[in-house]
C-alpha cells in the first residue's frame, strides 16, 4: 500500500510542478495547494500505514498508529492554508490592479 | 620602527584640520616634516657595518600574522628612496599646486601611499605586505583620479586599479601557498627553507603568481599599458608614484624573493626575458610619444624593464647593478619628471610639438634636464650615474650564469644584443626630450602661457636631484659598500664587494655604450626618416584596445548572459529550480545507491484505496485540463476530500477532521476569489514548451516517488513515537496523542503556526483594504 501512496504522491507532485509552469495565476495557486496535498501524504506514508488503532490512548491497546507524522501533517495543513488564501487574495489583487493575470505580462521589464 | 611607518598615517588624520588655514599657510609645508624625519631616522643606518635587524609587533597571533619589520640593506635602501623623494616631492608640489586645489584631499592621499610603502619595504610578514601592497594601489587610484572632473583622470584611475589589484590578488595567492608549503608567515624563515619551496610540486604556480603581482605592479609588458595613463595625474604624483617608489614595489617583490628563486631556471627566463621585452617595447614606443610625461612614461617603464632584466640574471654582480640603477634612476628620472612639470607650468603645455627654444627663457631648467637626460641615455661621462649603471648593465649581460634549457640558452646570446638594441632607442629618446623642448626655434605664439624661469623654490627638489646625479657619478663608491652592497647582499643572499669605477680599459661594454650612442645619434638626426616602422603594427592591435576589449566584453557578455537566464519569467525560474534540484538529487542518489525497494513490511492493498487514489489522479488532472472556474475548483476540492477520506482510512482522525474544514474554507476562498477573476483561458503554448513542462513535471513527480519509496524501504532506526505513545498520559496528561504531541511535547510549532494564520489574515486585511486610489501611474 504505501508503494501505491508513494505513487500517488508523486502523480500529485507532477501535476502541481505542471500547474505551477503555467502562465496563469489562479493554475499556479492550484499548483501549491496539490503540491501541498503531494507533500502530505508523502509525510503520512513515511510512518507506517495502518499499523494499530488511531492515536487515541484507550484501555487494552497496545498498538497504535505514529501519531509524529500525523502531528506534523496538521501544523502543515495549518501553514498550507494560511499561505494559500494568501497567495490567492494576492493573485486576486494582483490581477484587479494590472488587468491581466498572465504572468508574462506581469514581468518586471526595467532592466531589459 | 613603527612609528616610523605609521606615522605619516597618523598625521594624515589631522590634514583636514590643517588644510583649514590653507589660504594663509600651505599644508604642505606641515606636511614637508613628516618625510623628512623618517629620513634623518633612517639615515643613522648607514654604514659600513650595517647588520640586518627587526622589529615584532603582534597583530592576529591566531593567524601567524604579525607586524614584523625587518630593516636589511634592500629595505633601507628603499625606505631612503622613498623618504627622501617624499621630502622633495612634498616641497615641490608646495609650489606646484595651487592653494585654490583641494590640498587636504592631496596631502591625505600622499600620506597614505607613503606609509603604504613603507610598510611594504619593511614588512616581513607577507600578509601585512599584501596589505600595505593594496593600500599603495588605493592611495595610487585615489593620487591618479585627483582631477576627478576630468573623464581622462579617472579612465586612467580606473585602469591602474585594475590592473594593479589583479596583480595583487594573484600575489596573496602565491603568498598562500608559500604559507602552506613552509608553515611559516614570515619571509625571512621561507628563504631560509629555500629547499622545500624548491622541491614543491606548486613551485611554478608560485612562481607564477607572484610574478604577476610585480609585472603589474612595476609596469612591465604587457601590464604596462596603466602607467602612460596614469599621467594624468598631478606632476608631483607622476614623480613620486610613477617614477621613483611605487613603480618600485614589484621591482622591491621580485628582489625580496630572489635569494628563494634564483637556482630556478624558469626565474631567469620569465623575469630577465619579460625585463628585456619591456626594456625593448617601452624605449621603442618612448621615442613615439609627443607629450613629455608620456616620453617619459615610456622611459620609467624601460627601465623598469632593465631593473628587471638584471634581476633575472641571479648573478652577484646583476644584483649590485640592479639596486645601483634602483638608486639612479630615481635620482634622474624623478627629476625629470618635476622639469617636466615645471614646463607645463610655465608654459601651459607639454606637447613636444608645440614646446622648442625653451633654453634661453628657462636656463636653470634647461640645465637640470640637460644632466637629466644625458644621465638616462647613459652618455658616457664621469659626472653622470646613469652611465655607471648602464655600463654594469651591459657588463653583467655578458657574464651570466650557465644554461641548462634550450631557451636559457637563446636568452644568453640574445640579452646583450637586445640590451644595446633598447639602449640605443632610450638614447634617442633621451636626447629627443632634451632638444626637441629646450633647442631650435621656439613657438612662444602658440604657447598659452608666456615662458619663463619657474619660481626658485621649484626648482630645489629637482635641483637637488640632480646634485645627487652628479655626486653619484663623480664619487660613485659614496653609496657603496655603506649601502648598495649590502641592498644586493639582501638579494644574492651572499657578501657582496664591488668597486664603481668609471674606466674599465677597452672591453666590450665600453665598446657597447659607444655603439650606443654613435647609433643613437644617427637615428636621432634620421628619427623622421624612419617614423614609418611605426605604422608596422596597425593601431587595432596595441594593448590598449585589447583592455578596452577586455573591459567592454565583460561587461557586454556578463549582462548578455545575465539577461538569457534572468528574463522575468517566473515560470523559466521555477523550471530552473526544479531541473536543478533533479539534477542534484539524483546524481546524489546513483552514486550512493540510495534507491532501493523493499517489498517486506507493507501494508495491504484494499480495494476501497485503490479506488479513491485512481479518483484523486483523475480529479488532479483535471484541474489541468478545465476551463471553467468553478469547475476548476470543485474538482480541487475532490482531490482535498480524497486526502481527507485517505487520512480517515489510515487512523489519523484529527488529520482528516481538519482537512475537511480547510478543504471547505478553501473552495469557499477560492469561489470568492475565482469569481472576481477571468476565466481560466486555454493555454496557449506551443507543444514544445508544454512537453519541457510535462517533463519537468514527470521527474519531480518520479523523483519523489522513488525518494518516499527509498526512504520507507530503509528504515535505519526505530520511530521515537512509542516515547509519546507511553508518556501522553502521565506526563503530558491527555489521551489523544496527536493533541498531546501539538500542544506539550511540540507546543512552539503549534505556536508560530498561530503566528503564520495570523501574519496571513493582517497581510489579507491589508490587501484588501489598503489600496492606491489614486490610480496607477
Amino acid at each position: 500500500m504505501e508503494i501505491i501512496m508513494s505513487i500517488l504522491a508523486g502523480i500529485l507532485f507532477t501535476i502541481g510542478i505542471y500547474n505551477l509552469l503555467q502562465k496563469q495565476l489562479l493554475r499556479i495557486v492550484i499548483g501549491t495547494a496539490l503540491i501541498s496535498h503531494g507533500a502530505h501524504l508523502f509525510i503520512l506514508t513515511m510512518g507506517k500505514l495502518k499499523r494499530g488503532a488511531p492515536p487515541i490512548l484507550e484501555y487494552g491497546i497496545s498498538e497504535y498508529s505514529d501519531p509524529l507524522p500525523q502531528a506534523l501533517i496538521l501544523t502543515s495543513i495549518v501553514i498550507s492554508f494560511g499561505v494559500t488564501s494568501l497567495l490567492l487574495v494576492l493573485a486576486y489583487r494582483a490581477s484587479k490592479e494590472n488587468n491581466t493575470d498572465n504572468m508574462d505580462q506581469l514581468r518586471g521589464n526595467e532592466n531589459e | 620602527m613603527l612609528f616610523a611607518v605609521f606615522i605619516p598615517l597618523l598625521i594624515a588624520c589631522f590634514i583636514p584640520y590643517l588644510s583649514k588655514f590653507k589660504d594663509k599657510i600651505h599644508t604642505g609645508i606641515f606636511v614637508l616634516f613628516v618625510p623628512l624625519a623618517i629620513f634623518i631616522y633612517f639615515l643613522q643606518f648607514i654604514g659600513n657595518n650595517f647588520a640586518p635587524f627587526s622589529h615584532n609587533y603582534s597583530w592576529i597571533p591566531s593567524l601567524n600574522i604579525s607586524l614584523d619589520f625587518y630593516l636589511d640593506g634592500l629595505s633601507l635602501l628603499f625606505v631612503l628612496l622613498i623618504s627622501g623623494i617624499g621630502t622633495l616631492v612634498t616641497l615641490y608640489s608646495i609650489f606646484y599646486l595651487h592653494k585654490s586645489e583641494r590640498l587636504g584631499h592631496f596631502y591625505v592621499y600622499l600620506l597614505m601611499f607613503m606609509t603604504a610603502m613603507l610598510g611594504v619595504v619593511l614588512s616581513d610578514n607577507v600578509f601585512v605586505l599584501y596589505s600595505f601592497w593594496e593600500l599603495t594601489s588605493i592611495s595610487s587610484f585615489l593620487l591618479i583620479g585627483y582631477w576627478h572632473y576630468r573623464e581622462r583622470s579617472r579612465y586612467g584611475a580606473l585602469k591602474s586599479m585594475l590592473i594593479t589589484v589583479f596583480g595583487g590578488l594573484s600575489m596573496l595567492g602565491g603568498f598562500v601557498l608559500l604559507t602552506i608549503i613552509t608553515g611559516s608567515t614570515s619571509i625571512q624563515v621561507m628563504i631560509s627553507q629555500t629547499d622545500v619551496i624548491l622541491h614543491s610540486p606548486y613551485l611554478p604556480l608560485i612562481m607564477a603568481l607572484i610574478l604577476l603581482g610585480a609585472f603589474t605592479k612595476s609596469a612591465q609588458f604587457p601590464f604596462h599599458i596603466w602607467l602612460p595613463d596614469a599621467m594624468e595625474a598631478p606632476t608631483p604624483v607622476s614623480a613620486y608614484l610613477h617614477s621613483a617608489t611605487m613603480v618600485k614595489a614589484g621591482i622591491y617583490l621580485v628582489a625580496r624573493f630572489s635569494p628563494i628563486f634564483t637556482t630556478y631556471e624558469w626565474f631567469f627566463i620569465i623575469v630577465s626575458g619579460i625585463g628585456i621585452v619591456t626594456l625593448v617595447w617601452g624605449s621603442y614606443m618612448a621615442v613615439r610619444q609627443t607629450d613629455l610625461k608620456g616620453i617619459l612614461a615610456f622611459s620609467t617603464i624601460s627601465q623598469l624593464g632593465m631593473i628587471m632584466t638584471m634581476l633575472g640574471f641571479g648573478t652577484k654582480a646583476a644584483a649590485f647593478a640592479a639596486v645601483f640603477h634602483i638608486l639612479n634612476h630615481a635620482t634622474f628620472k624623478g627629476s625629470l619628471f618635476m622639469v617636466a612639470g615645471i614646463i607645463d607650468h610655465e608654459t601651459g603645455s607639454r606637447d613636444i610639438r608645440k614646446l622648442g627654444g625653451l633654453m634661453t627663457f628657462m636656463p636653470i631648467s634647461a640645465t637640470l634636464a640637460l644632466f637629466g637626460t644625458f644621465s638616462m641615455a647613459g652618455v658616457p661621462l664621469p659626472f653622470l650615474n646613469g652611465f655607471y649603471s648602464k655600463e654594469m648593465f651591459f657588463e653583467t649581460s655578458l657574464h651570466l650564469n650557465d644554461a641548462t634549457l634550450l631557451i636559457a640558452e637563446i636568452m644568453r646570446t640574445g640579452i646583450p644584443y637586445l640590451a644595446v638594441f633598447g639602449s640605443i632607442f632610450t638614447f634617442v629618446y633621451s636626447m629627443y626630450l632634451f632638444f626637441g623642448t629646450f633647442t631650435g626655434k621656439n613657438h612662444i605664439d602658440e604657447l598659452p602661457k608666456k615662458p619663463h624661469e619657474a619660481p626658485l623654490g621649484m626648482l630645489i627638489s629637482p635641483a637637488l636631484l640632480i646634485i645627487g646625479v652628479i655626486i653619484i657619478g663623480l664619487i660613485p663608491n659614496i653609496v657603496n659598500e655603506s649601502l648598495l652592497a649590502h641592498a644586493a647582499q639582501a638579494i644574492s643572499g651572499e657578501e657582496v664587494h664591488q668597486h664603481i669605477a668609471f674606466w674599465h680599459g677597452f672591453k666590450a661594454p665600453l665598446f657597447m655604450s659607444l655603439i650606443v650612442v654613435i647609433v643613437g645619434s644617427i637615428l636621432y638626426v634620421l628619427r623622421n626618416k624612419w617614423k614609418n616602422t611605426y605604422l608596422l603594427i596597425p593601431g587595432k592591435l596595441s594593448l590598449n584596445k585589447a583592455y578596452n576589449a577586455i573591459l567592454d566584453g565583460s561587461e557586454k557578455y556578463s549582462r548578455k548572459i545575465t539577461n538569457s537566464y534572468m528574463n522575468g519569467s517566473i515560470r523559466r525560474y521555477i523550471a530552473l529550480i526544479i531541473v536543478a534540484i533533479l539534477i542534484v538529487t539524483f546524481t546524489t542518489m546513483f552514486t550512493t545507491n540510495g534507491f532501493t525497494i523493499k517489498m517486506d513490511d507493507l501494508a495491504e492493498v484494499t480495494a476501497a484505496e485503490i479506488l479513491i487514489a485512481i479518483v484523486m489522479v483523475v480529479a488532479a488532472l483535471g484541474t489541468v485540463f478545465a476551463r471553467n472556474n468553478v469547475a476548476a475548483i470543485l474538482i480541487l476540492g475532490v482531490v482535498g476530500y480524497g486526502l481527507a477520506v485517505l487520512f480517515v482510512f489510515y487512523r489519523a482522525p484529527d488529520l482528516a477532521l481538519t482537512q475537511l474544514v480547510v478543504e471547505t474554507i478553501t473552495v469557499a476562498l477560492f469561489l470568492l476569489c475565482f469569481y472576481h477573476l477571468p476565466n481560466l483561458r486555454p493555454r496557449t503554448e506551443s507543444v514544445k514548451t508544454k512537453l519541457v513542462n510535462a517533463t519537468i513535471a514527470i521527474g519531480f513527480g518520479a523523483l519523489m516517488t522513488m525518494v518516499a519509496i527509498s526512504a520507507h524501504s530503509s528504515k535505519w532506526f526505530t520511530t521515537i513515537s512509542d516515547y509519546f505513545v507511553e508518556n501522553s498520559h502521565d506526563l503530558g496528561g491527555g489521551d489523544n496523542i496527536v493533541n498531546v504531541i501539538l500542544v506539550d511535547f511540540r507546543g512552539i510549532d503549534t505556536l508560530f503556526e498561530i503566528v503564520v494564520l495570523g501574519i496571513a489574515a493582517l497581510a489579507i486585511y491589508g490587501m484588501t483594504k489598503l489600496r492606491d486610489d489614486k490610480g496607477v501611474e
